[in-house]
């Protein structure tokens, strides 16, 4: 069963990256996980593992995964090393006017339980959808937070240049 | 005490015919009188078979594969049917062994034990060896031998002791087939009987003892009665180890005396927490009082049980 959300962010990709390629922040901004961590010593992009649990009906669903493919500002895909099959996908890409479209794929399944198991991705598939479409909707916000704020910082400091500006001359004057 | 319990009299396949829980069966066993009678002769016949069905070390009939292709057939049931839900995985430790003691609902179709199974390997990946103890008639029944692929062995101390020193995850039910059978008004309530071979079990192997309290089992159905003395007067007891031979009201069946064929569950809101682990050594000292620590555990066990049970609105709808 393939699932996915997207949504348009007003911020440019790195600022999206940033977030979605730190795993500290994971918890902050996912819906339904239950459990997340950092499976190895720590390492970043390809090859790191992380342990993940999502709530979908009576079970907390999930195992350990893999990156195995890690474009900065791009593209962050991952599979399932143990636990349920998945692959999933971070998709960014930019949009006129410092925006970006952020798309978040899932494929998942269980190879081999047959018909029970089309069942259950099925009907446990508007859960995930929902926890996928939560996820973008709480990144965004986060992301056009700080995008805010960085941009507040930004002119609080050049209206603090531009004040100190002339007092500072005259500071320098005088001292002259 | 374990110890005196592996070396009571063991049946051909090798197992005790002892349950874990239960340290006082053995008591009336030289009673070995002859049954002339053809009802008695039929169920010796039984009984027999009983035993030569149980396999002796099944512990490596767990199959993970099949665990796994079985997970999605097992979640439609547990989260449609039964609405389950499981708390407090994280209480379980990572890993090693550890002895998770659960009370025991729903007749002879228990749906707790399905629904934690589910979660249980959902949770740590069925890479974690997980084995439940059951009931040999459970295990011998037709049409349950897929159970053992999920790892469920025979309640005997032999195989608990396997399982654990394995480094498994190991479910029982102390309150077994006297608790499972409780009337449903008794849904809150922890029994287990007075059996405290889980505790020697656990100090033995010095394994923490995760509690694992559900609710919900016994409204599957309505219970009426252990039928204790319906059973002893058949004799049940001493052949297969049943101490009860149930009454209650079930589908498809109406009134269901022994509940062998078992029944269609009603889909009763099942609940379960798994509390934080109690090491009983250091808890209660060294060299702890089984009494004591089986009082604290039933204690816990019991405290936590109130608190689901204040949380339930309505019978079956939870």
């Amino acid at each position: 069963m393939r699932v996915g959300a997207q949504i348009e962010i007003a911020a440019p990709p790195d600022a999206v990256w940033e977030l979605i390629s730190d795993p500290s922040r994971y918890l902050h901004f996912m819906a339904g996980i239950t459990r997340w961590e950092v499976a190895d010593d720590g390492t970043r992009g390809l090859g790191a593992r992380y342990r993940m649990l999502m709530r979908v009906g009576s079970a907390e669903i999930g195992g350990l995964i893999e990156i195995v493919e890690s474009d900065e500002g791009r593209d962050l895909a991952w599979t399932s090393v143990t636990g349920i099959d998945q692959r999933g996908r971070w998709r960014l890409r930019e949009r006129p006017g410092g925006r970006t479209r952020v798309e978040l794929r899932l494929a998942y399944g269980v190879a081999g339980s047959g018909i029970l198991g089309w069942l259950a991705e099925h009907v446990g598939a508007p859960t995930v959808r929902g926890h996928l479409r939560r996820s973008l909707q709480q990144l965004k916000r986060q992301v056009e937070h700080e995008q805010l704020r960085r941009q507040a910082a930004q002119r609080r400091s050049a209206r603090e240049v531009s004040a100190a500006g002339p007092s500072a001359a005259g500071g320098t004057s005088n001292g002259s | 005490m374990i110890g005196a319990v592996s070396a009571t009299a063991t049946s051909r396949n090798g197992h005790s015919t002892n349950p874990v829980g239960d340290g006082r069966l053995h008591q009336d066993e030289p009673a070995d009188r002859p049954q002339a009678s053809l009802p008695g002769r039929l169920l010796r016949g039984l009984a027999d078979q009983v035993s030569r069905r149980v396999p002796t070390a099944d512990l490596d009939e767990r199959d993970p594969d099949y665990i796994r292709e079985a997970l999605p057939g097992l979640w439609l049931l547990c989260s449609l049917y039964f609405r389950g839900e499981v708390r407090g995985l994280g209480n379980i430790p990572e890993d090693g062994p550890v002895l998770l003691v659960g009370n025991h609902s729903g007749g002879n179709l228990s749906p707790d034990t399905t629904v934690f199974t589910l979660a249980f390997t959902a949770y740590f990946g069925v890479e974690r060896r997980f084995y439940q103890l059951a009931h040999n008639l459970v295990l011998s029944m037709p049409g349950l031998g897929f159970l053992r692929r999920f790892g469920t062995v025979a309640a005997s101390p032999e195989n608990a002791e396997k399982a654990l020193r394995s480094g498994a995850a190991v479910l029982v039910y102390p309150g077994g087939d006297h608790e499972v059978h409780r009337p449903s008004w008794q849904s809150g309530r922890v029994d287990f009987a007075g059996r405290r071979g889980f505790i020697r079990l656990a100090l033995e192997h010095d394994v923490p003892i995760v509690p694992v309290v559900a609710i919900g089992g016994q409204e599957t159905a309505l219970f009426l009665s252990r039928g204790e003395s319906l059973s002893r007067l058949l004799g049940l007891d001493r052949l297969l180890r049943l101490k009860v031979l149930p009454i209650s009201l079930a589908l498809p069946w109406g009134v269901n005396v022994g509940d062998f064929l078992g029944h269609l569950p009603l889909p009763a809101k099942i609940t379960i927490e798994a509390l934080a682990p109690i090491h009983l050594r250091e808890e209660l000292g060294p060299d702890p009082d089984v009494d004591e620590a089986y009082a604290h555990v039933l204690r816990v066990m019991q405290e936590a049980l109130d608190a689901l049970a204040a949380e339930r609105r309505l019978p079956v709808l939870g």
